[in-house]
């Protein structure tokens, strides 16, 4: 919904709240639930209000516990029954830099200072520790803002007896803790208030009427943020960047002007904001995001224009360049299609106001941020935005641009078979296949999250929940990973099993559609059966569920040789293989290994 | 601006806020007469008033308005 998209007007977001919501609801299904428990040092009704309305644009449907006012801390610690029967999903502690109790003083000692300090985050870390043992389940905490007076002047930020200082060291402490702990996510109080501007913030009439931590129009400000952490944690992340090129990465247009008049570098001041903005979008690369370019040009011309030699980016930088003189939307398309990504996972990049326009209609799915016309507002639009919001950020995303690179070779290689098995065997193919270990929790929370297409069953699961199904005795884990001669593509395919006496329940099954057409179900399938076989048990049951994106696996089942036994009008299915021990192993292709490590 | 012309750009306000196109605004309603008046949707109201008219009520103002029509009167009074 633009209403809901950065920039947005807040007091029209605030004012029309009730009936964007409605508009919302409205709007067809298949939003994820989730539970959201709101533990508040403050009035928390309209940050629940926007919070809503941005999880739900974005499909999230949220239920809210919401804490009575200024109860977090008894919340967190002795839950009365309407929060322990609730059973959150996410756990937020919306507290505020009105809610530390005891300041130093001027008179205080470093010790007594200290000793303050200890004391105050005693209190957070036990309700941390507290709220994870009780939900499993992740907890976002808010740091602190800066408070709205200093005692001192300027010596209040390095003074230890300063408010603003000891508002820093506690910030120190609660990031230290965040990097020490999963599930377990900082929102940055300190930085949103900021850049809102503080003294707009600490609006002191909503503070005394109503215990608003924050003026009425700095709301949603906050409230965007907690829902971007919320979108990441739950797979809502946009996954690539679909850039244009012309007057969005450089100033000029390089058919007419030539490389060496481009604006791109220290020369001039245009020059030097797109040489920021490419420095930018090519960091991107380093936390999983995928660059690619949708151009109206000759690929010659914009491929020279990425060669520009102040250019930041470089055309190595791009999993997919298309250069054509196709309209954006079917290139758009063609780059989704291309990396096997969904169109909804896009974020298209232009100056034109047409082209994002047609995109707008093509692809309702992509995001299309609106540019302004200065392009030294680019960045922080991209930015603010908050696309890519990171929560976790593992291995597997800080090499996906390399692997999407060999993924192209692959392909290259390909084109010289004319028989398919030839080319697999080529590709010398090993696969590591080993129940859920602690080290890929996250990595396998992550693709429960991301996974569409090549999902039975769509289950998402946080870290907890995935942490939770690996001891559990009753249930059989796998992960696989797979490399071959271009390199390793990490773990890209799940399986879980609920093991009653005999049989066992397949819950989860998905494969990353990076490794579509390789042979990798049918080496976890074995593994599965041979899994079971050793558990003694003798029938194992599919499970699918259609959504509007999996339609890929319908006869998934059909082609491991089960048969079915269910289906219903919505076209769910259940199949069953029986007896196990009938079962004759598929993979032909890959050389499997049980280690999980390497 | 006359007390009327209040009233009148107050109803879209009104309408907004509460997502009811029905609402009539006039100097004797009060919140007993509109449906999710509470405390809390007051603030959103008062915010959104506020943005309206390009003016701020001061606090003892917020707490005292009986109704629709003093509000009116605070707004003559302040723009």
């Amino acid at each position: 919904m633009r209403e809901l998209e950065y920039p947005f007007n807040s007091n029209d977001i605030l004012k029309r709240a009730r009936r964007l919501k409605r508009e919302l609801l409205a709007r067809g299904s298949g939003r994820l639930k989730k539970k959201i428990a709101v533990l508040g040092g403050s009035t928390t009704h309209d940050i629940i209000r926007a919070m809503e309305l941005f999880l739900l644009d974005a499909g999230i449907e949220p239920e809210f516990y919401e804490s009575e006012y200024a109860q977090y801390w008894q919340d967190a610690m002795f839950p009365g029954e309407k929060l322990s029967t609730f059973a959150p999903d996410i756990v937020l502690i919306c507290t505020s830099v009105r809610n530390i109790r005891t300041w130093p003083q001027i008179g205080d000692s470093t010790e007594q200072i200290a000793r303050l300090e200890e004391e105050e985050i005693a209190r957070y870390t036990g309700m941390w520790d507290k709220l994870s043992a009780d939900y499993h389940c992740p907890v976002i905490q808010n740091n602190f803002e800066d408070p709205s007076w200093r005692l001192m002047g300027n010596r209040d930020g390095w003074d230890s007896h300063g408010r603003v200082r000891y508002v820093r060291r506690l910030n120190e402490r609660f990031a230290a803790y965040a990097e020490a702990h999963e599930s377990f996510y900082l929102c940055d109080l300190a930085y949103i208030a900021a850049s809102y501007g503080l003294d707009r913030w600490h609006d002191p009439l909503y503070w005394y009427m109503y215990k608003y931590a924050m003026g009425m129009e700095a709301i949603p400000y906050y409230a965007w943020n907690v829902a971007a952490i919320i979108r990441s944690l739950f797979g809502k992340n946009k996954k690539a960047l679909v850039l244009d090129l012309d007057n969005t990465l450089w100033g000029g247009v390089v058919g007419d002007d030539g490389v060496e008049n481009l604006e791109i570098g220290e020369e001039t001041a245009v020059g030097e904001a797109y040489a920021e903005f490419q420095e930018y979008l090519r960091a991107q690369k380093e936390i999983g995001v995928l660059l690619t370019v949708d151009s109206k040009n000759d690929e010659e011309n914009a491929l020279a224009g990425l060669s520009h030699p102040d250019g930041r980016l470089k055309p190595e930088d791009f999993v997919c360049i298309k250069a054509n003189w196709e309209p954006k939307s079917v290139n758009a398309a063609g780059i989704a299609q291309t990396l096997h990504i969904l169109e909804d996972s896009l974020v298209f990049v232009d100056d034109n106001p047409a082209e994002r326009e047609i995109v707008r209609q093509q692809l309702p799915g992509t995001a299309v941020p609106e540019l302004p016309r200065e392009p030294e507002q680019y960045l922080r639009i991209l930015d603010r935005s908050a696309f890519f919001e990171v929560t976790n950020l593992t291995e597997d995303d800080r090499g996906r641009t390399q692997m999407m690179r060999a993924n192209a070779d692959r392909e290259a290689l390909k084109s010289t078979f004319a028989d398919y098995g030839a080319y697999l065997r080529s590709l010398e193919m090993t696969a590591r296949i080993h129940a859920f270990d602690p080290v890929h929790y996250a990595r396998i929370s992550q693709l429960t999250n991301k996974s569409n297409q090549f999902n039975l069953t769509t289950r998402r699961f946080t870290q907890d929940e995935i942490a939770a199904l690996a001891e559990d005795e009753h249930s059989i884990t796998l992960c696989g990973s797979l490399a071959d001669r271009f390199g390793d593509n990490g773990i890209v395919s799940l399986v879980a099993g609920r093991v009653e006496g005999s049989e066992c329940h397949i819950t989860l099954w998905l494969m990353s559609c990076r490794v579509l057409k390789r042979g990798m179900e049918q080496a976890m399938m074995d593994a599965l059966a041979a899994e079971c076989a050793k558990r003694g048990v003798t029938k194992i049951f599919g499970y699918y569920y259609p959504t509007a994106k999996n339609g890929m696996v319908r006869d998934f089942y059909d082609e491991r040789g089960f048969a079915l036994i269910k289906s219903d009008e919505e076209g769910n299915t259940i199949w069953v293989l029986d007896p196990v021990g009938a079962y004759e192993p598929q993979n032909q292709f890959i050389r499997v290994t049980e280690g999980g490590e390497q | 601006m006359s007390r009327e012309e209040v009233l009148e750009r107050l109803q879209p306000v009104f309408r907004d806020v509460f997502d009811d196109d029905s609402i009539t605004v006039t100097a004797e309603t009060t919140a007993a007469d509109v449906d999710g008046w509470d405390s809390l949707e007051h603030i959103n109201l008062i915010n959104a008033v506020e943005q309206a008219f390009g003016m701020k009520f001061d606090m003892g103002q917020i707490l005292t308005m009986k109704n629709v029509g003093e509000m009116a009167d605070i707004i003559l009074s302040r723009i």
